[in-house]
């Protein structure tokens, strides 16, 4: 177990210290606790909440929703983004604490998807927002979108706070 | 305003909240708790659907039409296939029509679930929303057999469906009919249906008289239950609902005036037992083989002149008004959807109400954006 | 009902404001009026006893190119007929009569047509754009409409097909 988590014993086995590093601990606890804000638009927004259901608990992963951005440091954009709505899912990124990441769920919210075609989408959640993650699908399964959030996990557990390197 | 003058305050609930119906925005006015008028501000999907219609020919708009009420697609696919079938004059094979009535009648099923799941949730009751999203998974599992899809499923194409029903779909389906008829409704009632607080906050809310109802152009659930006995699949039908045997559920002001939002919730609770029997009646009659689809020709064009065509769908009246000039592609599409007449009376009928009321008022009626901005 | 008894009970209690009336595919009836005659038909067909077309089904606009129509698609509960009333309008500036006071419920229909059209009808209370926002530019289902290249410093054509076209005509095919 110790060793999936990276961290190293040097005391006999029956010791109970470990060693490691403060930005691992740091990191375990904040990819395990991912709060994600409710941006649920359309279609996808069913998926998210199946994956919130009984079957893809995505409870397990310590994620729950939030409907306010000042408590969630997670943003999954499921949905088509319309011009109209643009403005305000930008004020609610900037409402989110640092550090904060973003999923664009779909593919409309990838690059606009079926809805290129229209006069009033937003091609694409990254033409207002940074995102970490790009999840394609129309809509894409629970089982996409829980492996999305074990890539934001991935990603969050590589950051350097403490010991910098050069 | 009362006899103490109070400030008026102008809140906003805006297009991210944490109810499910999507993004939907009102403007209030209020005295206190009280609202002196709710205004509200849709467009926030509005992704021209319409327009969209114009650029593509006629099947390779179907899947578009699943995106305008996402929880219940096959309705949707299910009413511009017939409208286009009636304009251009096509058949339909006969094993073709029992599976759109199954995949249909399923089809609602599931979006009543979510209906008054998010009702609930709305209300602050977590639980009974939980299970009913269990039974809406297996209506996932049952179209991703029939169809491939869970969600968006264009399922019904112009001319038939798209999928044969694999070996093993009628046992399941029946299964689960029969779960859902017997067990789920007994143990959900049981669970929330005659709970004090839900009656409390349900019970003489938002009244809707039948004469409101039909001037503002309500349809479905909401106009069967403020008292008005009117369902398109018996008054108006389409397809083969003329061989089966169901009854149509009217608000009878179960726990407070008749219209009020009690009754709009347990309208859709009642639906789901008539559903189950439309489906256990479509299986068994169900021909072992046939076609399923009728071969349109290449290149697919329809015959120039207009049409109005209207089915039922979980929320209302989907209406689809078709104008062809004889090309590959719509010349114009419209579609009148239930949502959107929904949305015209909760003006109305919010005056003198507390905003935890109107929240109560916005689930009763089950309205899903992409219905109202299309 | 038979069409042609209710075709003749149409054209006696409408008399002059039926332009003309023919049977749509799936046999309604669609009667083209005068826009004119438009509230003194529609408070007929509402109101009259033999006829009680009284419920709205549906409203919309149509550019057909050359000239722009309003149609509406009635319902009788009394006859269990369906009917449709169609207005032509000229292409430039078309103005029409609002139907407000006799259908209430058609308020937020007409807002839409007037948004995506830019039909103006006369009389309404609150003729506001409804489903696009307020400082939207041009009226996007009439037939000559052009995609705006950017809504409020946000870009939103298609840069690959906009370089291909030189000056886009629209970022769609």
């Amino acid at each position: 177990m110790l060793e999936r988590f990276n961290m190293v014993n040097r005391f006999s086995p029956d010791a109970d210290m470990v060693l490691t590093t403060v930005d691992q601990a740091v990191n375990l606890a904040r990819a395990n606790s991912l709060w994600y804000l409710l941006m649920g638009l359309a279609c996808c927004s069913i998926e998210l909440m199946q994956t919130g259901g009984p079957r893809a608990d995505i409870d397990r992963f310590g994620s729950l929703f939030r409907a306010t951005p000042r408590q969630s440091d997670l943003m999954i954009v499921a949905g088509t983004v319309t011009l109209k709505m643009a403005p305000r899912l930008r004020l609610l990124y900037d409402q989110m604490a640092e550090p904060k990441y973003v999923i664009a769920m779909g593919s409309c919210a990838n690059c606009g998807g079926p809805f290129d075609l229209s006069y009033s989408v937003l091609r694409g959640v990254d033409k207002i927002i940074p995102v970490d993650v790009y999840l394609p699908g129309c809509p894409p399964r629970p089982e996409a979108l829980t492996e999305a959030l074990m890539k934001v996990q991935e990603k969050i557990k590589k950051e350097k706070y403490f010991l910098k390197k050069e | 305003m009362s006899k103490y003058s109070s400030q008026e305050m102008v809140l906003n609930m805006g297009p991210h909240h944490p109810s499910t119906h999507g993004v939907l925005r009102f403007i209030l006015q209020t005295d206190g708790e009280m609202m002196v008028k709710a205004t509200p501000d849709v467009g926030f999907l509005h992704r021209g659907i319409e327009k969209i219609a114009e650029k593509l020919p006629w099947q390779g708009f179907m899947p578009y039409t699943d995106r305008i009420d996402y929880v219940a697609s096959v309705n949707c696919n299910l009413g511009y296939a017939v409208a286009v079938e009636k304009l251009a004059g096509i058949a339909v094979p006969e094993k073709a029509e029992y599976l759109r009535v199954i995949s249909a009648e399923l089809s609602r099923l599931g979006s009543h679930f979510i209906g008054f799941g998010a009702l609930l949730l709305d209300l602050g009751a977590v639980t009974p929303f939980v299970h009913a999203l269990r039974e809406r998974e297996t209506f996932n599992d049952l179209m991703e057999m029939l169809c491939g899809a869970r969600l968006t499923h264009n399922y019904v194409r112009i001319g038939g469906v798209s999928y044969d029903a694999p070996a093993g779909f009628k046992e399941k389906c029946l299964a689960f009919v029969d779960h859902l008829e017997y067990e789920f409704l007994s143990e959900f009632n049981q669970l929330i249906s005659s709970n004090t607080i839900l009656i409390n906050r349900l019970a003489n809310v938002g009244v809707i008289t039948a004469e409101e109802a039909e001037e503002y152009t309500l349809t479905g659930p909401n106009l069967r239950s403020s008292g008005v006995k009117f369902d398109l699949r018996k008054d108006d039908p389409y397809g083969i609902y003329g061989r089966f045997d169901f009854e149509v559920p009217v608000g009878t002001g179960k726990y407070g005036v008749i219209g009020d939002c009690y009754d709009r919730y347990w309208i859709r609770i009642e639906e789901v037992a008539q559903s189950c029997k439309i489906i256990r009646q479509a299986l068994s009659q169900m021909p072992e083989t046939g076609e399923f689809r009728t071969k349109l020709p290449k290149p697919f064009t329809v015959p120039a002149g207009e049409i109005y065509v209207r089915t039922e769908s979980p929320r209302g009246e989907l209406g689809y008004y078709l104008i062809s000039d004889g090309g590959k592609n719509p010349f114009r599409v419209k579609i009148r959807t239930g949502s959107f007449s929904s949305m015209t009376i909760i003006e109305h009928i919010s005056q003198g109400v507390m905003v935890a009321d109107l929240v109560a008022i916005i689930g009763s009626l089950d309205v899903v954006a992409p219905e109202i901005d299309r | 009902m038979d069409h042609e008894k209710i075709a003749a009970i149409l054209k006696s209690r409408l008399g002059l404001a039926v332009q003309s009336m023919d049977e749509m595919k799936n046999n309604d009836l669609m009667i083209v009026v005068d826009k004119k005659h438009l509230i003194s038909a529609a408070g007929t067909l509402k109101n009259d006893p033999a006829l009680g077309f009284s419920t709205l089904m549906n409203h919309l606009g149509v550019d057909y190119g050359d000239r722009m129509a309003v149609i509406y698609n009635l319902y009788s509960p009394t006859l269990g007929q369906k009917v449709t009333v169609k207005v032509y309008l000229e292409q430039d500036n078309p103005e029409v009569p609002s139907l407000e006071r006799a259908f209430q419920g058609i308020s937020w229909y007409e807002r839409e047509t007037y948004d995506l059209f830019g039909i103006l009808f006369t009389g309404h209370g609150n003729l506001k754009r409804l489903l696009l926002p307020e400082d939207w530019k041009g009226h996007p289902l009439r037939k000559d409409y052009v995609y705006p290249a950017a809504y409020n410093n946000i870009e939103t054509a298609r840069i690959d097909m906009m370089n291909e076209m030189g000056e886009a005509k629209g970022p769609h095919v």
